[in-house]
C-alpha cells in the first residue's frame, strides 16, 4: 500500500491555506457568529459538589425584563437508558442528557441546572442568579481511592461494578473493573533479579484550550434546527445533539466554525444542546457561551489517577515481568480513559509477563473527556519512572536499557494486539544520537531526564470530495474540522496525487449537509484518515482526468498514463496535456469532474516519542526550571513537518504544564479553587525554552504516504522525563503530580 | 456584570465630592485590572465607577534627586519603569511594576491601584514600605498624609475614609550607599499572584561593609502587607555577614501568619519568607556594593 | 439600566461612533456592537491575553477597558494591521514560521508582539518572552511563536 516515491509536495512547507485569514483576525470563530435577533444564553451552574434537586423555581427569572426564555432537565425528552455511540467511545445517553441538565441530582460543583435566553448577556447572567434552586446537600467524594472504599458517599444508586464479565451485587463508585494478562507473571517476577515497586499520584488537568465552548443554534419555521459551533467533530455533534433531543439527524445541520483548540476536550457536548433547546423555546437564534470558570469546572478535565507499577529485571537489564494497577477518576459518569491507559502503559517493551488492571471510578468532579492520548500520560509517569528507577539500580544507561527492551513488529501489546511495523527503536536511538543527549550537564542542582511513550492512533471514517476547476486547481471539501493546520496536510495530500501545487488546492471545511460522514478531529486520525479520503479522491479525479484525456485523443485508457502533472499517451500516438490545460477541456470531453474518497482504515499504526529534558531545581523554593527540550517522534512521513514539529512541541509543554503546576485544586467542600488562568498555571512562554522536536520517519504500511498520526503521542513522556530528571538533580523520586514547588520543599524536606 | 454608572471625574473636588455623596457603591477607577475584574465576578458590588484618570494630580510623575518622588495615584507601571531617574532611584519599585501582571496589564495597572486595592499579596507595596512612602489623601476636609504601611486594614480595606482618595504617593530622595530589592515567589515565571513577596532596602556605610539600616516588607503573609519592623531594626549597625542576614530572615519568618490557599501552603510560605527575605537583603546589599 | 453612553473613538484610523452601556467592556463592543470580532475572550479577566489591542499606543487587554473609556482615544486592532494587498510583517513571518496551529491566541500574539517591536525593534530571545508572557498559548508550546517575532523584528 505504502507508496515509495520522491515526494514533490509532501515533506515541504507551504503556507497554511487558512493562514491569512487567521493572522488578520477574519477567521470566525464559533462566538463570532451574529445574527440578526440574536438572543444570547447563559447556564446556571450548581454551586454544590454532590447534591439532590429539590425544586427549582424561575419565575422571578423569568420576571427579569428581557429574558425570553428558560429551560431546566424537565425541557429535555426523556431518554430512558439507551446506549449511543458518540465519538470517543460510547456514552450513555442518560447520564449524556444529565450532563447537559441535571435532572435528579447535581454530581459536581459546576454541574449545569438550568439555562436563560435574554436580549443581551448580561442579563442573562443577572436572570440566573434569580433562579431558586434548592438543594439537598450531600457529602462528596473526591479522590479517586476514597471514592472505592465500601462505605464512600454514592454518586449513582444504581452503578454495580462489572469485573471481567461479572457484576457486583452491592453499588458502587466503581463503574468497571478490567484486566490484561500476558504469560504468568509470578514466573516473570520469579526470575528477576531486581523488583521496583512504586505508587503514584496524579492530579486532575484540563486541556487548557484558550477558546471557550461555544454554541448558536436556531430552529426554522420547517423544523430544520442548525447549529453554529467550535467543535472537534461537526457529525458528532449532529448525533450527539439528534441523541439528546430525539430528533432526526436529517433535520439538524451542525455547521463547524473556527476552533480555537480542543485536545480532546471539543467532542462531548455540553451548551450545544442547550442552545438548541431555548432557540426551540423562544423561536430566535440563541447563542450560549462558556466562560473561563465555566470551561474549568463545566466541561471535561482529564482525571486524576492513583497507579501502582510493579516491574523486574534482570541484572542485565532485560525485564522480565510488569505489573500495574491503574485506577483512574472518570468524573461524575462513567467513563474514564483508563482503557487506553493499559493499552498503553507497558506498550514501549516487549515484555513476556505482563498484568494490567484497571478501574473506572466516579467522583464529584466534572466528567471526565478525552486529551491529548487520553489515560496513557497518567500510566506513562508510573511505568517510566520506574524503567528509571531499574536502570539507575543497574547501572545501564536509560536509553539503554529502553533498546534492550524495545518493541518491535511483530511483539504483542499486552492487551492483545501484534504490533505491526513500529518506530520506538528508532525514536530511542534518535534520542540517544542528539547532541542534547550527551550534552555536558553537571552542574549542580541541574539534571537530565528520558522517558518514551506510546499512543496507538485511530483510524474512523472520513470523507473528502474534490471539484476540479477549469483552471487547473481543485476545490477539497473535507469535514474536519482544523485545528492545528489540517487544510495544509490534507491538501497536500491530494496535491502529490495529482502533480500539482499545495496551493492549486482550495481546501474547505464545511457542515454537515455538504460533505459525507467525517469522524471527529481527534486520535491523531485527521491527516491520517482524511488525509487518506483525499488521497482516494484525487486518485479517483485522476483516474477520471485519465479517461477524458482519453476521449481527447481517441485512445484507450490504457495508454493514457499520468506522470509529473503531465498526462501522456503511451503505445503509438505522441500526444502530451498537462493536468491544467486538461482541466480547461473538462467541457467538450464530458463536463465537470467531481471525485470522491471515503475511507474507514484499520491500519492507523502506532506512534512512538522518546523525550530528553534538562532541568534545574531551586533547593530553597523547589521550583523546577526547564532548561533545554528534545522531543523525538516517529510521524511515520511528515507531511507539512512544521505542523508535524507544532504537534509535538505543542504537546510536550502541555506535558510540561501537567508536570510541574497544573491541577484542579479542590476544597473540602468540593469546589475547585483556582478554576482561572491566573491560579491554573498553564506554561507561558517565559516559563520555556525552545523545544527541540526530532521527527523520525518509520513509515505506516497503513497509509499511502506512510503517515502516523502525530498529535497524541507527545504529551505522553513529559512527566517522566521530568521526574526522572528531578531525581537527577537532587536525588528524588518524585512520585506525585503536579511536581509543585511546595510539593518539592515537602519531598526534599524543607517544609 | 451588574450594571453601574460611569463618571470621569476631572478635579480632584469633583472626585471627593462624588465618593463622599455615592458613599459605598461608589469605588475610583484608574487602571481598572483589579476592579473590572471584581465587578465582573461579582466580588464587589459597585454602582459607581469614578475614573479619575483625567485629573491631573494622580497622573504627576515627578522625581527630583533631592526632594524625592512624587508618584500619582492613576500612574501607570510602564511609565514608572521607563524612566532612568526613577530605576536607579528606587530599584525595588522598578522590580515590582515589571512583575504586576504582563506587559498589557502593566500598560493600565499602576502602584496606587495596586495599593488601593490593598491585596494581601500585592507586589508594589512591599517596595512602597521598605522605600518610606507616605499616601497622600484627599477627602472632604482636605488633604491628610498617611505612611503607607499603615494604609491597607485588612484583605481588599484601606484606612481611606468616607469620600477619600489615594491622589499621591510621596518617596523620599534615596540616601547615598542605599538602594532596594524587591522580588516574590511563584511557580511560573510570569503572570501569577505572588506566593511570598518580599522587599528590603539597605543603607550601608562609606566602606559598604556595615548595614546603617534597612527596612524589610513581606507580602501574603498576613492579612495586609507587612513591615517587619524587629526584622528591619537587627540589622542597623550590623556588619553585612550571612549571619546577620540570616536573623533578620528568621525574625521576618516570625512575624509571618500566613494561611493555606490554592496558591500555596502556610509552611511552604513560612518557609519561602525566610528564603526571600535572604534574598532581597543580599540583592539590594549587592546593588549599593556594585554601584559606582 | 444605566443609560447608554454615547463614544467616539478612533479605531484603526478612523472616527467610530457607538453607544453602549458602562458595563460593557472594549472587547465586547469590539466584538458584539463593532463586530470586530478579532480580537478574541479567552478569560475575561487579563490572563490571557487574547484579546490584546493597542490603545493610544499602549498594548492593554480589552477585557479589562470599558468602552466608555476610549472616548477620545485611538484603538489599533488586529482588524487593521495588514495593507489591502499586503500583510503587515508580522503576520508574514506568523505565515512562514508556521506560529500558529488552531490560531485563536494570534491576533492577540500579533498586537503584542507588534506593541513590543515598536518600542524595541531587536528583542532579545528572553525580551520576547518576557513581553509575551501575557499571551498564552495552549498549541504551539511558543517555540514557533518566540522564532516569528525574532524573525519579524530582522525582517523590518
Ligand atoms: S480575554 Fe482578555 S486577557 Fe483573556
Ligand atoms: S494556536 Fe491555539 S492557542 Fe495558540
Amino acid at each position: 500500500m505504502l507508496e515509495n516515491k520522491e515526494h514533490k509536495v509532501i515533506g515541504t512547507r507551504p503556507i497554511r491555506h487558512d493562514g491569512v485569514d487567521k493572522v488578520t483576525g477574519r477567521a470566525l470563530y464559533g462566538a463570532d457568529f451574529q445574527a440578526a435577533g440574536l438572543l444570547h444564553g447563559r447556564v446556571l451552574r450548581s454551586p454544590h459538589a454532590h447534591a439532590r434537586i429539590i425544586s427549582i423555581d424561575t419565575s422571578r427569572a423569568e420576571a427579569l425584563p428581557g429574558v425570553k426564555g428558560i429551560v431546566t432537565a424537565k425541557d429535555i425528552p426523556d431518554a430512558g437508558d439507551k446506549i449511543a455511540d458518540l465519538g470517543e467511545g460510547a456514552v450513555n445517553l442518560k447520564y449524556l442528557c444529565d450532563n447537559i441538565l441535571a435532572s435528579d441530582k447535581v454530581l459536581y460543583k459546576g454541574h449545569a441546572v438550568a439555562a436563560v435566553a435574554a436580549t443581551n448577556p448580561h442579563i442573562a447572567e443577572e436572570a440566573c442568579t434569580l433562579i431558586d434552586v434548592e438543594y439537598e446537600v450531600l457529602p462528596p467524594v473526591l479522590e479517586v481511592r476514597q471514592a472505592m472504599e465500601p462505605d464512600a458517599p454514592l454518586l449513582h444508586e444504581h452503578i454495580r461494578t462489572t469485573s471481567l464479565g461479572e457484576t457486583a451485587e452491592e453499588p458502587s463508585n466503581v463503574a468497571s473493573h478490567i484486566q490484561h494478562k500476558l504469560g504468568d507473571p509470578e514466573k516473570g517476577f520469579a526470575a528477576a533479579d531486581i523488583v521496583v515497586e512504586r505508587e503514584f499520584i496524579t492530579g486532575t488537568v484540563h486541556q487548557g484550550y484558550i477558546e471557550p465552548h461555544n454554541a448558536t443554534a436556531h430552529y426554522n419555521a420547517d423544523g430544520q434546527l442548525t447549529i453554529w459551533c467550535s467543535t472537534q467533530g461537526a457529525f458528532t455533534v449532529r448525533e450527539q445533539v439528534a441523541e439528546i433531543l430525539q430528533y432526526p439527524i436529517s433535520k439538524i445541520k451542525v455547521v463547524p466554525m473556527e476552533i480555537g483548540g480542543g485536545f480532546g476536550g471539543k467532542i462531548s457536548v455540553y451548551i450545544k444542546p442547550v442552545a438548541a433547546l431555548l432557540a426551540k423555546k423562544t423561536g430566535k437564534p440563541v447563542k450560549v457561551l462558556m466562560n473561563r470558570s465555566d470551561v474549568f469546572e463545566g466541561t471535561g478535565p482529564t482525571p486524576a489517577s492513583f497507579i501502582r507499577v510493579k516491574m523486574g529485571a534482570t541484572k542485565e537489564g532485560k525485564i522480565t515481568a510488569a505489573e500495574a494497577y491503574l485506577a483512574f477518576e472518570a468524573g461524575a459518569y462513567p467513563g474514564s480513559p483508563v482503557g487506553p491507559g493499559a493499552m498503553c502503559i507497558f506498550a514501549p517493551y516487549n515484555i513476556e509477563h505482563v498484568i494490567i488492571d484497571g478501574y473506572d471510578v466516579v467522583v464529584n468532579k466534572p466528567k471526565t473527556a478525552p486529551y491529548r492520548a487520553p489515560g496513557a500520560p497518567n500510566a506513562a509517569f508510573g511505568s517510566e519512572t520506574v524503567v528509571d528507577e531499574i536502570a539507575e539500580k543497574l547501572g545501564i544507561d536509560p536509553l539503554e536499557i529502553r533498546l534492550l527492551n524495545a518493541a518491535k513488529e511483530g511483539d504483542r501489546r499486552a492487551d492483545g494486539p501484534v504490533h505491526p511495523r513500529i518506530g520506538c527503536i528508532e525514536t530511542v536511538e534518535a534520542a540517544k544520537a542528539h547532541p542534547h543527549y550527551t550534552a555536558p550537564n553537571g552542574k549542580k542542582h541541574h539534571g537530565r531526564g528520558v522517558a518514551s511513550g506510546y499512543w496507538f492512533n485511530i483510524g474512523l471514517e472520513s470523507s473528502v470530495t474534490i471539484n476540479v476547476n477549469s483552471d487547473g486547481t481543485i476545490n477539497l471539501i473535507e469535514g474536519s474540522t482544523d485545528i492545528g493546520g489540517t487544510r495544509a496536510s490534507i491538501a497536500m495530500q491530494a496535491a502529490e496525487v495529482l502533480g500539482i501545487s499545495a496551493e492549486s488546492v482550495n481546501p474547505s471545511v464545511v457542515d454537515t449537509n455538504s460533505v459525507g460522514y467525517t469522524a471527529v478531529t481527534g486520535g491523531s486520525r485527521t491527516t491520517y484518515a482524511t488525509g487518506y479520503a483525499a488521497y482516494e479522491a484525487a486518485q479517483d479525479v485522476k483516474r477520471q482526468m485519465i479517461a477524458r484525456a482519453a476521449i481527447l485523443w481517441e485512445v484507450d485508457e490504457a495508454n493514457v498514463q499520468f506522470a509529473d502533472g503531465e498526462f501522456s499517451s503511451i503505445n503509438g500516438k505522441e500526444e502530451q496535456i498537462s493536468f491544467r490545460d486538461l482541466c480547461g477541456r473538462l467541457g467538450e470531453t464530458g463536463g465537470p469532474i467531481v471525485g470522491s474518497g471515503t475511507v474507514n482504515p484499520g491500519g492507523a499504526g502506532g506512534a512512538y516519542a522518546t523525550h530528553v529534558v534538562d532541568v534545574a531545581v531551586d533547593e530553597e523554593t523547589g521550583k523546577v526550571d526547564i532548561l533545554r527540550y528534545t522531543a523525538v517522534q516517529d510521524a511515520g512521513k511528515a507531511i507539512h513537518p512544521s505542523y508535524v514539529e507544532g504537534q509535538i512541541q505543542g504537546g510536550a509543554v502541555q506535558g510540561i504544564g501537567w508536570a510541574l503546576n497544573e491541577e484542579y485544586i479542590y476544597n473540602d467542600e468540593g469546589t475547585m479553587t483556582n478554576a482561572s488562568f491566573l491560579d491554573y498555571r498553564m506554561p507561558t512562554c517565559l516559563d520555556l525554552p525552545m523545544i527541540d522536536a526530532v521527527i523520525v520517519e518509520v513509515p505506516n504500511p497503513g497509509h499511502p504516504y506512510g503517515v502516523r498520526g502525530v498529535g497524541e503521542v507527545p504529551i505522553v513522556p513529559p512527566m517522566a522525563a521530568i521526574a526522572n530528571a528531578i531525581y537527577d538533580a537532587i536525588g528524588i523520586r518524585m512520585t506525585e503530580l503536579p511536581m509543585s514547588p511546595d510539593r518539592l520543599l515537602k519531598a526534599m524536606g524543607k517544609i | 456584570m451588574r450594571d453601574f454608572s460611569y463618571i470621569a471625574a476631572t478635579t480632584i473636588p469633583e472626585a471627593v465630592a462624588l465618593l463622599g455623596e455615592k458613599g459605598e457603591s461608589a469605588r475610583i477607577l484608574a487602571g481598572g485590572t483589579d476592579l473590572i475584574v471584581q465587578v465582573r465576578e461579582a466580588r464587589r458590588d459597585v454602582d459607581w465607577m469614578i475614573d479619575i484618570k483625567s485629573i491631573p494630580e494622580v497622573n504627576v510623575l515627578d522625581y527630583n534627586a533631592a526632594t524625592g518622588l512624587v508618584l500619582g495615584a492613576a500612574v501607570e507601571c510602564y511609565k514608572i519603569y521607563a524612566n532612568d531617574a526613577i530605576c536607579d532611584a528606587y530599584p525595588s519599585l522598578i522590580d515590582a511594576t515589571k512583575i504586576i501582571g504582563g506587559t498589557a496589564i502593566q500598560g493600565r495597572a499602576g502602584v496606587g491601584g495596586n495599593l488601593c486595592n490593598a491585596s494581601p499579596a500585592a507586589d508594589g507595596i512591599p517596595p512602597l514600605i521598605v522605600l518610606n512612602a507616605t499616601c497622600v489623601i484627599a477627602g472632604p476636609n482636605g488633604e491628610r498624609e498617611l505612611p503607607v504601611e499603615q494604609f491597607c486594614t485588612a484583605p481588599g480595606q484601606t484606612a481611606l475614609q468616607k469620600g477619600e482618595m489615594l491622589v499621591s504617593l510621596k518617596i523620599p530622595a534615596p540616601e547615598s550607599n542605599s538602594s532596594s530589592y524587591y522580588l516574590r515567589f511563584i511557580p511560573r515565571n510570569e503572570m501569577d499572584i505572588a506566593v511570598v513577596g518580599a522587599g528590603a532596602s539597605v543603607t550601608l556605610d562609606a566602606a559598604k561593609e556595615t548595614i546603617v539600616s534597612a527596612r524589610i516588607a513581606l507580602a501574603a503573609v498576613a492579612p495586609t502587607p507587612l513591615f517587619a519592623e524587629e526584622a528591619s531594626a537587627l540589622l542597623a549597625g550590623r556588619e553585612v555577614s550571612d549571619e546577620a542576614i540570616n536573623a533578620a530572615a528568621e525574625a521576618a519568618q516570625a512575624i509571618a501568619r500566613p494561611i493555606s490557599d490554592m496558591r500555596g501552603t502556610a509552611e511552604q510560605r513560612t518557609h519561602l519568607v525566610g528564603v526571600l527575605t535572604r534574598r532581597a537583603l543580599n540583592g539590594a546589599i549587592q546593588r549599593v556594593q556594585e554601584a559606582t | 439600566m444605566a443609560r447608554r453612553s454615547h463614544v467616539q473613538t478612533t479605531i484603526n484610523g478612523e472616527t467610530v461612533e457607538f453607544l453602549c452601556e458602562p458595563r460593557q467592556s472594549l472587547l465586547e463592543v469590539l466584538r458584539d456592537e463593532l463586530h470586530l470580532t478579532g480580537a478574541k475572550e479567552g478569560c475575561n479577566n487579563g490572563n490571557c491575553g487574547a484579546c490584546s489591542v493597542i490603545l493610544d499606543g499602549r498594548l492593554v487587554n480589552s477585557c479589562l477597558v470599558l468602552g466608555v473609556e476610549t472616548e477620545g482615544k485611538s484603538v489599533e486592532t488586529i482588524e487593521g494591521l495588514a495593507a489591502p494587498d499586503k500583510l503587515h510583517p508580522i503576520q508574514d513571518a506568523f505565515l512562514e514560521n508556521a506560529a500558529l496551529q488552531c490560531g485563536i491566541c494570534t491576533p492577540g500574539f500579533i498586537m503584542s508582539a507588534k506593541a513590543l517591536l515598536e518600542q524595541n525593534p531587536n528583542p532579545t530571545e528572553h525580551e520576547v518572552r518576557y513581553w509575551l508572557a501575557g499571551n498564552l498559548c495552549r498549541c504551539t508550546g511558543y517555540d514557533k511563536i518566540v522564532r516569528a517575532v525574532l524573525d519579524a523584528a530582522a525582517a523590518e
